[in-house]
């Protein structure tokens, strides 16, 4: 798993073996594969890039093309072991909408997101005035994807409005893991495993 | 020109009669077929690929009659997308046909090789009754489960009905193009065909063969206004517009002004030299009673369900005769039914016809899926 991004290492860590995932923008399916190498798992995935859904197809993965803002009401309700979300939720119409959606569809949903009040942010706001353009966050304001911008006490707030319980959460600083204090501050993203 | 691949052009008389979804039989069903590339040992390797409303059993070797390469030559062969030095192809002509397998120009007594042939005395058949024929094929064949069943338009109905009726007999199911079931608007064009082929005089209610001359004009005139649908309007205006045919000016008459009527007459002519005017009544038939929904209780997943296969499923962007929605019912339909599918959406500007054209990433999907 060394090859994984450091959130979806943590999600491919904590996945129960045979078990059945959905991947909400699986991209090219890394995620997917590794799981499916190394857990058994069953393993599908929403993708709204049709090269990328290619790619997927191609390594033998079940990969649909769709839009996780319309498309994941297709699915039957807990269909799932697990649904993931990995670096999507701030790109959602919707992203209350679509986190129950996750915790519809699967029976439990591990979510990552950038967090916007990491310190460097809140630097680059404060002292430049100016929207921050980080490591994580590489794109300009007018031509990010990133149309929610959320923080991890924002994030738990919601979970707290929706009655979301959290399972388990992850905090990463770079490639390091962080402990659970002031996150809010030190945290460039977290992982949250969700559940009703 | 490419040199013609290497095929087996055979025929087969199916041993058992084969019962129809009308209530009747047909006994001693004649299935022509050819094959590419060599069966495994553990016969395990076979790819049996559904021909569309038109097409014939020569995907990938030249037509007998036409001498033009086979339907789908760009994507059956060594080294292409559905590689025959990997695979063996089995390609059948569906019954209804009129390229050797029996239909409506078959001798409706087959013992009596001189016999009048079943013109409209024929049983109407289905998409369900094709698909029972091949897999009666494929058991004279000695071959149990496919390693992929692939079509595009009614191949792709034929791929689906085949994975919903026998569940165990294919791998993977790979449909482009098409559909779960004919729409009103899809019905509603073969009917127009069908009435230009019986409103001919030559019909002759059917029986015209012997005669010496067939319902050609009323043919052609439905291959005419089918042939609209399988072009997307931009493919139309990109490749015509309104550009004058061999001509400086309008003639204020009824010529072939314009080059696309030119074009479309060219196309309902030379149809007729390749295809029987009952066949096309009966295939275009067997089309419109099509609804894999209703066959399974008006729900589509319960089609689906007790599955095993892999799916997948490419749709084309100017597609309007099987536009993306109905791929995706498809695709809402394995969801529910907890089938593995893949899905995708590709752009391709020549409309349904797409998927016997040139779009690398159509080949990239399918080569990537049968590998997979």
């Amino acid at each position: 798993m060394a090859e994984l991004r450091p959130d979806l290492a943590v999600i491919a860590r904590h996945v129960a073996p045979g078990s059945r995932v959905l991947d909400v923008g699986c991209g090219d399916g890394e995620l997917m594969a590794v799981l499916q190498a190394d857990k058994g798992v069953d393993a599908r995935g929403m993708e709204i890039d049709p090269a990328e859904v290619e790619k997927c197809v191609a390594r033998g993965l079940s990969a649909v093309q769709g839009d996780a803002n319309r498309d994941l009401a297709d699915y039957p309700d807990h269909a799932f072991d697990y649904a993931v979300l990995s670096q999507t939720l701030q790109t959602a119409e919707r992203p209350d909408l679509m986190l129950q959606e996750l915790l519809r569809i699967g029976r439990k949903a591990f979510v990552s997101f950038p967090n916007f009040a990491h310190w460097k942010m809140r630097a680059s706001l404060l002292w430049n005035g100016r929207m921050p353009v980080t490591r994580h966050l590489p794109v300009s304001w007018y031509e990010t994807q990133n149309i929610h911008h959320v923080t991890v006490t924002d994030f738990v707030q919601l979970l707290q409005d929706k009655g979301v319980r959290v399972e388990r959460s992850w905090f990463f600083s770079g490639e390091r893991e962080l402990g659970a204090s002031g996150t809010n501050w030190r945290a460039e993203y977290a992982v949250y495993l969700l559940s009703r | 020109m490419a040199t013609a691949l290497a095929s087996t052009s055979t025929s087969l008389v199916l041993p058992q009669p084969l019962p129809l979804d009308s209530g009747q039989s047909l006994d001693g069903v004649t299935i022509a077929y050819e094959t590419y590339g060599e069966l495994a040992p553990d016969k395990a390797n076979a790819i049996l690929v559904f021909h569309a409303l038109t097409g014939d059993q020569h995907v990938a070797s030249p037509h007998p009659i036409t001498g033009k390469p086979g339907w789908w030559d760009r994507m059956v062969g060594p080294g292409k997308p559905i590689d025959t030095n990997r695979f063996h192809v089995i390609c059948a002509n569906v019954i209804g046909g009129c390229m050797g397998s029996t239909g409506p120009a078959s001798p409706a007594d087959p013992s009596a090789p001189d016999g009048k042939p079943w013109g409209m005395r024929f049983p109407v058949i289905t998409l369900r009754d094709m698909v029972r024929a091949q897999v009666a094929l494929l058991d004279a064949l000695g071959i149990g489960q496919l390693h992929a069943v692939v079509g595009g338009s009614m191949g792709g109905m034929l791929a689906l009905s085949l994975a919903a009726n026998f569940p165990d007999r294919a791998a993977r199911v790979l449909a482009i193009a098409t559909s779960w079931r004919h729409s009103a608007q899809n019905i509603a064009f073969h009917e127009v065909g069908r009435q230009a082929i019986m409103a001919d005089p030559n019909w002759r209610e059917g029986d015209y063969y012997g005669v010496g001359k067939g319902p050609d004009k009323g043919l052609a005139v439905a291959r005419m206004a089918a042939h609209i649908t399988y072009l997307s309007e931009a493919g139309l205006t990109d490749k015509f517009g309104r550009r004058l045919q061999d001509r400086e000016a309008k003639s204020f008459g009824f010529d072939a002004d314009f080059q696309v009527e030119s074009y479309l007459r060219h196309q309902g002519i030379a149809f007729t030299d390749r295809f029987d005017a009952n066949s096309y009544l009966y295939i275009t038939r067997a089309m419109d009673y099509f609804d894999l929904a209703e066959e399974h209780g008006g729900r589509l997943a319960d089609a689906f369900a007790g599955t095993t296969a892999r799916f997948c499923l490419i749709s084309f962007d100017t597609d309007w005769l099987y536009p993306t929605a109905e791929a995706r019912a498809v695709v809402h339909a394995l969801n529910a039914a907890a089938a593995p599918v893949s899905f995708v959406e590709l752009k391709a500007p020549h409309g349904h016809d797409s998927f016997l054209l040139e779009v690398p990433a159509l080949d990239r999907v399918v080569a990537g899926f049968l590998n997979g």
